[in-house]
């Protein structure tokens, strides 16, 4: 027995080594190869900056080396990413009994699809409490998990009326019913293994791992994967590089996280909030002052109410500045408003009970932090305030600015809500408390993608706004907190995700150039092609050495053709941040399952752009004809569009793609 | 384990959470003290620390919901005499720039 326990160890010891070289190995080649292609990169993107751009054509030779640079930036992330490129295989063991809460989040999805997740989530092995998150509050859902001896969690009653903030709301509504040290976050299609946690919980051995995060892997899709739903390079090396640089992050389901850091991301933001509020409260305050005291300062008891407004206000910067604590502070503020208000007589009550109830419209549902603003106070300004209104108002802006939150349903939101993909923001902002991130790269869980194309863009359109609004929003580069490595890192996902205006410009240069012969580059000369053959080749090197044999042709296709939807994420999520405006999320017509009709209308850009690229081969067909086109230009373009309808042509392939007769199989 | 001790003094709540207050024990914690607060509506509770061996980030929210609810209710809760874990801990998420507690319970029922 001995002899064979012995020699097992061995055997394992000596696996473990067997890898451990093949991962050094594999590093130094991506290293290599890496360092090779940012080198070929500079060398043809310095080149077509200075040397060969046509400034005659300015206007396409000017957008195409941009487009270029683009590009060789997205590379170079890439390559830096790839760099620190980290495999972990096994978790170390967890040494001692953890408490975890497994919570399958839902809204309404069909009843029997969140059973079979939360009938899966109980059969875990490692002990836990499983709890399905039910945003819908449907009783039905409640009854059937009840009576298998699984808990229900709907909102509270302080949700009422309140920013809902969808799922990461009912996260955060969860965290403060439950209590185990660790909570595993499943979608309501995620069906989890039995083994996901004895798997996965060791990484926590380590005290400041805040995250494990585990791929997202469907199983209602055929090996083509005509709708790009497998993320096999961003559930790999993607991931894993960012691992390396301590910036994995987290992707809203199938990962644990530590609730220890989420509350202490939690209280953390909630003590900035709370200091950024104050702060607008007493300044937009100030600006009501000075506005009632124009409007009636000749009246001397108003007079004297506003200047005890105004001192109270005084005090309560001077206390600010001094570094004095806010709940202290906004408290005495408003029993001196209370104390003023009450010497104001009744009359004035009656007169303003109007103007007040009109007022509270304005500010009495704050979408967000920042919804009472100059905006809201020129708003209030084109009425006209009565002295006690001014008064009241004043106490209204600092109310809703006050240390509880009163505009939110709980004071401690740890997911974070600025993003409709609450997963990036939380992550990043636990990254910058210091917290690391695991990223275990091993399928545990498998869920279901969408099935037609309709949905699959909805999604997409989703994910990509939700990147852009955290990019908007706390964009990674200015985050202090965060490392150099950290910031690429997160930036480079924000930076993939702006490839939609590079695809415009890809397809329309060649298009261009056969149709009207115009050049954006001087000449397709020797140099050019020294240049861009071995920056091209090199980064197709790289990307091969790094997917690993991971199929990368399916990813490197929507990037492109899906530009429509890239471009609507950027520009909408833009309006959302800067100009307030909603994201408008895309309603997607369920028609499918009732007529299964093709929805062509849903891809016209990308068909009028084949319609163009095809238009442009036989044009420059009756030019070659016609003796107007000539010399290597036209072979490098048709060549080009043909690369480009290569790429284009899965959106055929998506669109005639419905409902799938591949039945999804859990564990 | 928690224990929580009730009782009030010059017309404000003392509260004394004994023990440690963590993700465990929060939960009961802060329904024990907003239950409390609705019932006396409008006044201030002192959260007594000086029993309170061990906080984490759990037991901290679970401070801060407690003066969302005061406040609501037009009271105010203030924190007194932590331990120094506590005040360690405190610094740590900046919280005592929001709460910052008294030396001592009079103090904090003094103000």
């Amino acid at each position: 027995m001995v002899v064979e326990t012995t020699i097992r160890r061995d055997e394992k010891r000596r696996e473990a080594r067997r890898r451990e070289t093949s991962i050094v190995r594999r590093l130094a080649l991506v290293r290599i190869v890496a360092l090779v292609a940012v080198l070929a990169g500079l060398n043809y993107i310095v080149w077509r900056w200075l040397a060969s751009v046509n400034w005659e054509s300015w206007w396409i030779a000017v957008p195409l080396v941009l487009a270029e640079t683009y590009s060789f930036i997205d590379s170079l992330l890439f390559a830096i990413g790839a760099w620190r490129l980290r495999e972990r295989h096994d978790a170390p063991t967890m040494r001692r009994q953890a408490t975890v809460d497994v919570l399958v989040t839902t809204y309404n999805e069909p009843l029997d699809l969140v059973m079979d997740t939360a009938r899966a989530a109980k059969a875990i092995r490692y002990p836990h409490e499983t709890w399905i998150l039910d945003d819908g509050d449907r009783p039905e859902l409640r009854a059937l998990a009840e009576a298998e001896g699984i808990g229900v969690v709907t909102r509270s009653e302080a949700w009422r009326d309140r920013p809902r903030h969808a799922k990461a709301g009912n996260l955060n509504n969860a965290l403060m019913v439950t209590e185990g040290e660790f909570l595993l976050i499943l979608d309501a299609d995620q069906i989890p293994s039995p083994d996901i946690l004895d798997r996965t919980l060791g990484w926590f051995e380590d005290e400041k791992v805040a995250l494990v995060q585990t791929p997202q892997w469907f199983v209602n899709v055929p090996p083509s994967d005509p709708l790009g739903s497998q993320a096999p390079l961003f559930y790999g090396p993607i991931q894993q590089s960012k691992d390396g640089w301590n910036a994995a992050f987290f992707c809203g389901s199938n990962a644990i996280l530590r609730r220890e850091a989420l509350m202490q991301l939690g209280v953390s933001r909630y003590v900035g909030e709370v200091t950024l509020a104050v702060n607008r409260g007493v300044r937009s305050s100030r600006r009501v002052l000075a506005r009632a005291r124009r409007d009636f300062g000749s009246d001397p008891r108003v007079a004297a109410a506003l200047d005890a407004v105004s001192t109270a206000l005084d005090d309560l910067r001077t206390g600010i500045a001094r570094g004095d604590a806010l709940a202290d502070l906004t408290y005495s503020f408003q029993q001196r408003i209370q104390a003023v208000r009450r010497e104001l007589s009744d009359q004035d009550i009656a007169d303003v009970r109007a103007e007040l109830a009109a007022l509270a419209e304005i500010t009495g549902d704050p979408a967000s932090l920042a919804a009472i603003d100059e905006t809201t106070l020129d708003a209030l300004g084109d009425r006209h305030l009565s002295p006690l209104a001014a008064v009241e108002s004043v106490s209204m802006l600092v109310d809703s600015f006050d240390v509880g939150r009163e505009e939110e349903a709980q004071a401690v939101m740890p997911l974070a809500t600025i993003s409709v993909t609450e997963d990036m923001a939380t992550s990043m902002r636990l990254h910058g408390l210091g917290w690391r991130s695991v990223y275990h790269d091993e399928v545990l869980a498998k869920g279901l993608a969408p099935e037609d194309l309709p949905t699959m863009l909805t999604q997409r359109l989703r994910w990509a706004q939700g990147t852009m609004q955290v990019m908007f929003r706390e964009n990674p580069l200015l985050q202090k907190s965060l490392g150099w490595g950290q910031r690429i890192m997160y930036f480079g996902t924000m930076w993939s995700y702006l490839a939609g205006f590079a695809a415009v410009v890809y397809v329309a240069a060649p298009i261009l150039n056969l149709s009207f012969g115009v050049m954006p580059v001087q000449a397709f000369s020797l140099d050019f092609f020294a240049r861009f053959i071995p920056f091209f080749l090199v980064n197709q090197l790289l990307f091969i050495v790094v997917a690993n044999g991971r199929p990368t042709w399916r990813g490197a296709q929507y990037s492109l053709a899906l530009f429509p939807v890239w471009i609507r994420a950027v520009t909408s999520a833009f309006d959302n941040v800067y100009r307030g405006r909603s994201l408008a999320f895309s309603v997607t017509p369920k028609t499918r399952s009732l007529e299964n009709r093709p929805r062509w209308d849903l891809v016209r850009p990308q068909l009028f752009v084949m319609a163009a690229l095809v238009a442009s081969l036989v044009i420059v067909a009756i030019r070659f004809i016609a003796g107007q086109a000539d010399g290597i230009a036209p072979f490098v373009n048709i060549a080009w569009v043909l690369y480009d309808l290569a790429v284009f042509s899965i959106i055929i392939r998506a669109v005639l793609y419905s409902a799938s007769d591949h039945e999804p199989k859990g564990f | 384990m928690l224990q929580v001790d009730i009782d009030s003094r010059d017309g404000a709540t003392v509260v004394a959470p004994r023990g440690r207050l963590t993700m465990v024990s929060a939960r009961s914690f802060r329904e024990t003290v907003t239950d409390k607060i609705a019932r006396t509506g409008g006044s201030v509770v002192v959260v007594d620390l000086s029993a309170t061996e061990f906080i984490d980030s759990s037991g901290l929210g679970a401070l801060v919901a407690c003066l969302k609810t005061a406040r609501q209710s037009g009271g105010d809760l203030r924190l007194a005499a932590p331990t120094e874990q506590v005040t360690m801990v405190l610094g740590l998420t900046n919280l005592d720039r929001v709460l910052r507690p008294r030396a001592t319970v009079d103090e904090a029922l003094r103000d």
